[in-house]
């Protein structure tokens, strides 16, 4: 598929845009994106790790397919091209590190990405409180990969006294 | 749906509850003539584990005793029973799959994996299957929303004591892309054999599809639909609420019992002799049958079930042939009988079986006149 910008590059870019209630998918190639500022910083990112492990196999013939089949999960190490094979991800993160290849699947699949699903019982503070946990235990392991250990330790502290918190009570309706 | 509607107190082991028919098949619940019964399916995961593929046998028997635990401490679960995959024979196992308790995947046994089983066998939840958590619930006749208020509550309990993956954009978490949003599938075991007959089958079938719920053969594929039996289900989760889904399958199940409904009335008023002679031959197969084949259980048993529908007088209860379905599997069957068996004298046992849950069916008739 080409860019909907310059119709030259092949695209690689895929996202959805919600403009009064309107939803469209956007197809564009990373320069494209680049100059009109379609990425956004978390975008950024992921793209940049996939270009990066893509370019280490093959540079020469790196095609996107390729390319976003090396995307890979932080949390469980699933690639997506791994989930292209068996059609389950790895953990809840994966949604997040996959968002921009499973949001047009799911599109597809469903007709629509959006939420209506009952929030689960145990919502609110406790529900932030555990994301925040998790996020902080994948800063960790970042960081004690790096053996930025004064950090490290710094964060697991904030992730021990998040633990030793009482549980705020869970609203029912 | 009462909580325990045979008053039997719940199962204190694996022998005690396969001893008792289903309950999900005694036939009593609203349009049970037609609607077999009703199955909710809710997937979920917990959060800081791998799912259940990727997950290793630790974690995966952590996931166990976490639920386990949070079923303990719910009242959805009072008395139930959990089964460990591990410490069951595959016989044991077959026997939960063929029940609809258990899917193929969690029978194999191979992983920590479990299920756990409410007092009165229509609220389960299997642990380490796809997801970490598959709650279930069954339900006689067509219930989805009786069905649905089980499940949420239950789903509640246990997840009061254990943390979901669930996010805001998206909504449940779930191993396939397929089940994430609600992670629910409702659905509907449904009777058509008039329409099958009539052959306004096909167009039934696809006019469903066009709504936007799956439908298939609950035994074969294609035009092959043994027994007459289709499972029909939601087939999206995202964008859309849990009673969203719900009441589009109860809508469209009730469209699709008032055409087999008029089926069956044009049948009766421009065949009834023919139709009444098939369901009386495959009474007398059923009864006095000495060697029978699965296949022909299941379709002996859809005509019978289609004249007992119909009111034609004399045939038995309607749990009666619901219940062969299951008791004449070949795991029901070994276990029944407490030894391997060639397909030739399962047959024959089987036959057994069949005759005899039909004659004290007929004993119980005599008494009750």
């Amino acid at each position: 598929m080409l860019c909907q910008i310059c119709g030259k590059t092949a695209a690689s870019v895929h996202f959805t845009e919600i403009h009064d209630n309107q939803m469209s998918e956007i197809h564009v190639c990373e320069r494209c994106a680049e100059e009109k500022g379609l990425h956004t910083p978390a975008r950024k990112h992921k793209f940049d790790i996939a270009d990066l492990l893509a370019g280490m196999v093959d540079s020469m013939t790196t095609t996107d397919d390729d390319r976003v089949g090396h995307v890979q999960c932080e949390r469980c190490g699933l690639l997506y091209s791994q989930f292209r094979e068996t059609g389950r991800v790895g953990c809840a993160e994966c949604y997040s590190a996959f968002k921009f290849q499973l949001r047009p699947l799911l599109r597809r699949i469903h007709g629509s990405v959006e939420c209506k699903a009952k929030r689960p019982a145990r919502d609110n503070g406790d529900v932030s409180r555990s994301r925040q946990i998790q996020r902080l235990h994948d800063e960790l392991q970042r960081l004690v990969e790096r053996e930025e250990f004064e950090r490290a330790a710094s964060v697991r502290d904030e992730i021990r006294r998040l633990q030793s918190e009482p549980p705020e009570p869970a609203e029912k309706e | 749906m009462s909580p325990d509607p045979g008053g039997l107190g719940p199962p204190r082991d694996f022998g005690e509850l396969v001893s008792r028919a289903s309950p999900w098949l005694s036939g009593d619940g609203p349009h049970g003539g037609m609607v077999l019964s009703t199955r909710i399916r809710l997937a979920r995961n917990l959060n800081n584990v791998p799912f259940t593929h990727r997950a290793r046998d630790e974690q995966l028997q952590g996931v166990v005793a976490n639920v386990a635990t949070a079923a303990r401490s719910s009242p959805s679960f009072d008395h139930s029973l959990l089964l460990q995959m591990s410490d069951m024979s595959p016989l044991e196992r077959q026997v939960l799959v063929e029940r609809h308790l258990v899917s193929h995947e969690l029978g194999d046994g191979t992983r920590p994996r479990g299920i756990v089983i409410a007092s009165d066998e229509r609220l389960s939840v299997m642990i380490n299957e796809e997801d970490h958590l598959r709650l279930q619930v069954m339900a006689p006749g067509l219930q989805p929303s009786e069905a649905w208020s089980v499940a949420d509550a239950a789903d509640d309990d246990l997840g009061q004591g254990l943390d979901y993956a669930f996010s805001d954009d998206i909504g449940y978490l779930t191993s396939c892309p397929t089940n994430a949003g609600t992670g629910l599938r409702a659905s509907v075991l449904v009777h058509l054999p008039a329409l099958v007959i009539l052959k306004d089958i096909h167009q039934v079938l696809k006019s469903v599809m066009q709504v936007g719920l799956n439908v298939r053969g609950l035994y074969g594929e294609h035009s092959d639909w043994m027994g007459n039996l289709f499972q029909v289900s939601n087939q999206t989760t995202l964008g859309v609420t849990e009673r969203d889904s719900i009441e589009s399958l109860d809508r469209v199940t009730r469209r699709i019992i008032e055409m087999e409904e008029k089926a069956r009335d044009r049948m009766l008023r421009d065949a009834r002799v023919q139709l009444e002679d098939k369901v009386w031959r495959g009474y007398g197969e059923l009864r006095y049958c000495r060697s029978i084949t699965s296949r022909e259980v299941i379709e002996r048993s859809s005509v019978v079930r289609m004249g007992i529908a119909l009111g034609l007088p004399g045939l038995c209860p309607i749990r009666v042939v619901n219940e062969l379905l299951i008791l004449t599997q070949p795991a029901h069957l070994q276990r029944a009988s407490g030894g391997e068996m060639t397909q030739a004298e399962r047959n024959v046992y089987r036959a057994g079986i069949v005759r005899e849950r039909l004659e004290a069916a007929e004993r119980d008739a005599g008494h009750a006149a």
